[in-house]
């Protein structure tokens, strides 16, 4: 009997080990990358990246500066066209929860979320590039808007769903309608978190390369025109990464830390709010 | 009591949101149809025989996708063995094992590996994964090289970096949907394991065994994300389309043939065939998504739903 | 966090907005093109200097391969495109226009390799060339390579082929040649921007193929002179059709473009690998820019012909120091001409 006992406790810490060993093997690969991006780009991060624009092929030097403001760009873009739609699908599937449609559109934003982005890249090609013969910013906005509807989507159903519903029948109690109730009570309530979503949302896209190929395609130029093409700091990179040039690697590198900040700074940004949330829901 | 008067402010509120609401199930339906549209050229030409024959010549109209469908089958497949041991390691510690205070930072941490642009990792994979498999790839010995798992020339590009690479991408992913899949097993399961004298790994077990149609769906989705990956692979597979089971064989995806040939297409067949690829991808990632979210959400929500029930009979509601 | 605390929230989101929609509409004239990676260097070049003479004229280049260029072009997405690979009838066909080639420069395709401890300029015949690429010769000491190279040491090494895998003109050139001096390859593969490559790594454009040549120990691959150059890659001298070996450089290819200008056909389309002559590179070629003879947007086709105009004077004097090799005289003077056929009205 000892001896089960004692196989018995040998193998959960056994096991507890390998849980540990298997945090460890995850995040190793997240310090490693961590580490290069920061030690080979934060050389090349310094006025000129974020000013000049590129220069001719194989000249050393010039900057990202038109790839930063199209991101700017194509990222409004997108989020402009995805927060209506992400934030009313959001309300609409919390409020009817339960209903067959609401189902449906919650499982329509799943399965919108796990499409590959390249397909997207080609759903917007055909129907935005394609029949007006033009790669444009704009194609490129709808794009990565596609890709947010349903991170944003999700987020502000939960953030509605977390609103108690005293608050709600409240408002109600005091004669006002569904409707006001919802838009005065509720979901100023729940405004921070949707915003924290919309940021999230943002970050995520913010990197993303796939859907840009054939859509917003790329530019040696400062452009804020929405019609033509436009650089983006994600296509950049991936131009200068797979070119031969040591210059343009190191350019790359910057790029990547740049990304990598954005992506960081988001996240810590939204994970504090959500901390704050928490502990304000917690308190009540 | 009388017949409620819906304001005319309600209706339009409703009104809106539903129809905004439409157009995300629209777009979803939209992007199928686009896509199955554009492909019927190739379907006409084709049929089936896109799908089985090896042979992908643009220039001779010759469409074969068989090559890329083996390499997206076979990088995601390796990537899952790789990933999953591990992510449900990283879900089973931080739900069961983990001490309250580093939960957060873990669950961060995870995060963190989830939003990094698969640019970067491409990168990474470029000048540092690739070099490296490169000469672990060079320190295989003789005998084993004469297996077809480890033959041919050690280039560096190839199976082995992109299946790492995806593994990497793939394990914060199907951890953190683990992880809830786990937090929604009632804690009774195992507070009784407990009180019952089962060790740690004994009620992570039952704990697992639980959920085990949820953890399904997790590695699942894990799948469905290897599937769509694009960047970060043509970076460093190869994109050589052949069939071969050599983990040091530069080969070719789905996502990464479209990624590398879309734009210059040079004929409506060959644009045709590239669409075909992506509607497959569009399917497959559909019925993943689905099959997997129908087996998570119906496994917490029942539990929930239970839970909550049985939560309302024992603390009446304050 | 209050709603009052989200103003400085509002105010960036207002300004991002105003960014957004403020869409630049000055009178600044844009021109779209892509193609050929072959000529990237030189054209980066002169529509920057050309944008700095006329700044309100920006002529963005999409380097992406001559499939590209030509695909484009077929479907107007882009004004113009480039190739080093002229257009086939069939391609012709598919265009809703007329489309003419105007060459613009003379470039190489060289052979680079990457080879652990060798220094030396390796010396390749052209068979030679062609059984590396059909996969026939496997390592760097083959009896093959050595014969050509006596007094190196080769290692050995395996050869990895490195080749393009989008649609590309440098691909056309290499190709067209390699059918010229081997009738296997001829036979087996062919000739086209995008071909059945029985052996090796794909990359794409000249750009990926330079990449993976510089890092792959054992590396052999093709691209133009200027890549090789500006990535120091080492690459080798070519058996031209006279028995010598020559080593591209503008000199050569410069004896190479002579001999063509005499028989230049008026639509420019002519290909000028494997020539024979005095100190001539068998792997030269012209890269052409395409342009609708009937263009829709008759306010680009101006300021783009003027642009040709000044390409083909004051542009052609960049060429050589990017390791291009410049227009031949009579060419110049016939393709003004030509320049006259572009509809401007």
């Amino acid at each position: 009997m000892n001896l089960r006992s004692l196989r018995r406790r040998i193998t959960s810490h056994v096991m507890s080990f390998l849980c540990v060993l298997a945090v460890l093997v995850a995040l190793v690969p997240l310090g490693f990358i961590l580490f290069f991006v920061v030690s080979q780009g934060i050389g090349s991060i310094n006025l000129d990246f974020f000013t000049q624009m590129p220069k001719p092929v194989g000249e050393a030097g010039g900057g990202m500066a038109n790839a930063i403001m199209g991101t700017l760009i194509v990222c409004g873009l997108g989020a402009l066209f995805a927060i209506p739609i992400g934030i009313m699908s959001g309300i609409y599937v919390a409020q009817a929860a339960g209903s067959q449609r609401a189902n449906t559109v919650r499982f329509a934003a799943d399965i919108l979320n796990g499409i590959p982005s390249i397909v997207i890249g080609v759903f917007v090609y055909a129907v935005a590039v394609s029949p007006f013969k033009q790669f444009t910013a704009l194609a490129g906005g709808i794009a990565l808007g596609i890709m947010m509807i349903p991170l944003i989507a999700r987020t502000t159903e939960e953030m509605v769903r977390m609103v108690p519903g005293t608050m709600l029948e409240g408002a109600l109690a005091l004669g006002a309608t569904r409707s006001r109730a919802m838009v005065t009570v509720v979901l100023p309530s729940a405004l921070p978190g949707i915003v924290t979503g919309v940021v999230l949302a943002l970050a995520r896209i913010a990197g993303e390369t796939a859907p840009l190929l054939f859509t917003a395609s790329n530019s040696r130029y400062w452009s804020t025109n929405l019609a033509q093409p436009i650089s983006t700091l994600p296509t950049q990179v991936f131009a200068y990464a797979t070119g031969p040039y040591d210059d343009w690697h190191r350019q790359a590198w910057a790029g990547a830390l740049v990304l990598i900040c954005l992506v960081l700074f988001c996240s810590i940004m939204a994970r504090l709010a959500t901390r704050r949330l928490e502990r304000m829901q917690t308190g009540q | 009591m009388s017949r409620r008067r819906i304001s005319a402010g309600d209706f339009l509120f409703q009104s809106g949101i539903s129809s905004f609401a439409l157009v995300l199930v629209f777009v979803v339906a939209a992007i199928g149809i686009v896509l199955c549209y554009q492909s019927l050229p190739t379907i006409r030409e084709f049929g089936f025989n896109f799908w089985r024959t090896q042979t992908w010549d643009p220039v001779l109209g010759e469409f074969g996708a068989l090559p890329f469908i083996w390499g997206t089958l076979y990088s995601s497949l390796l990537a899952l063995l790789i990933a999953t041991p591990i992510s449900i390691g990283v879900a089973i510690f931080i739900s069961e094992l983990c001490p309250q205070q580093l939960k957060h930072y873990l669950v961060f941490l995870t995060e963190l590996l989830a939003a990094v642009p698969s640019i970067v990792y491409g990168m990474w994979g470029i000048f540092v994964l690739v070099p490296a498999v490169r000469t672990m790839e060079g320190w295989t010995p003789e005998w084993l090289r004469s297996f077809p798992l480890f033959s041919g020339p050690r280039v560096g590009v190839s199976m082995l970096s992109a299946a790492l690479i995806l593994a990497v991408m793939v394990i914060p992913f199907t951890s953190s949907v683990a992880r809830e899949v786990l937090k929604a097993v009632p804690l009774a399961q195992r507070e009784t394991a407990y009180a019952l004298g089962a060790t740690r790994w004994e009620v992570t077990k039952i704990v697992l065994h639980y959920a085990r149609v949820g953890i399904v769906g997790s590695i699942m989705l894990g799948l469905g994300r290897a599937f769509g990956e694009t960047m970060a692979v043509i970076m460093v597979i190869g994109n050589t389309p052949q069939l071969s089971l050599s983990l040091f064989a530069p080969q070719y995806t789905m996502a990464g043939v479209i990624a590398n040939e879309f734009v210059e297409a040079a004929n409506d067949l060959h644009i045709s065939a590239l669409i075909e690829i992506g509607f497959v991808l569009f399917i497959v990632t559909f019925v993943i998504n689905a099959g997997s979210r129908l087996l998570i959400w119906g496994m917490t929500h029942q539990r929930k739903q239970a839970v909550a029930v049985v939560k309302e009979s024992v603390e009446p509601a304050a | 966090m209050k709603i009052k605390d989200m103003r400085w929230l509002q105010v960036t989101l207002a300004v991002a907005l105003a960014l957004i929609l403020v869409t630049v509409a000055v009178a600044k004239v844009s021109i779209n093109g892509g193609g050929a990676t072959f000529p990237y260097p030189i054209y980066s070049k002169w529509f920057s200097e050309y944008n700095k003479l006329h700044p309100d004229v920006e002529i963005n280049y999409v380097s992406q391969g001559s499939g590209f260029g030509i695909q484009q072009i077929q479907k107007q997405t882009v004004f113009f495109g480039a190739t080093d690979g002229p257009m086939t009838p069939d391609q012709l066909l598919g265009a809703p226009g007329k489309v003419l080639h105007f060459p613009t420069v003379l470039g190489a395709d060289v052979p680079v390799y990457n080879i652990p401890g060798v220094t030396a300029e390796l010396k390749f015949t052209g068979p030679l060339l062609a059984d590396i690429f059909l996969g026939k010769i496997t390592k760097w000491n083959d009896p093959a390579i050595a014969k050509a190279n006596a007094g190196v040491t080769l290692p050995n090494t395996d050869i990895t082929v490195a080749h393009r895998s989008d649609g590309s003109g440098t691909t056309y050139i290499w190709v067209d040649y390699l059918a010229k001096v081997s009738l296997e390859w001829k036979k087996k593969v062919g000739v086209g921007t995008s071909v059945m490559w029985p052996v090796g790594l794909g990359g794409r454009g000249n750009e990926g193929v330079s990449s993976l040549v510089k890092q792959t120990p054992g590396a052999i691959g093709y691209v133009e002179l200027i890549y090789a150059l500006q990535n120091k890659i080492a690459y080798g001298s070519v058996q031209n059709a006279n028995g010598e070996f020559v080593t591209a450089s503008v000199n050569s290819v410069t004896a190479c473009a002579a001999e063509a200008a005499a028989k230049m056909p008026a639509d420019f389309r002519v290909s000028i690998t494997n020539a024979s002559g005095k100190g001539v590179y068998p792997i030269s070629s012209f890269t052409w820019i395409l342009l609708y003879e009937n263009p829709k947007d008759k306010a680009m086709a101006k300021t783009f012909v003027d642009f040709m105009n000044w390409m083909l004077v004051d542009g052609q004097k960049f060429a050589s120091g990017l390791g291009y090799a410049p227009l031949p005289p009579q060419v110049v003077t016939m393709e003004k001409e030509a320049l006259k056929k572009v509809k401007l009205q």
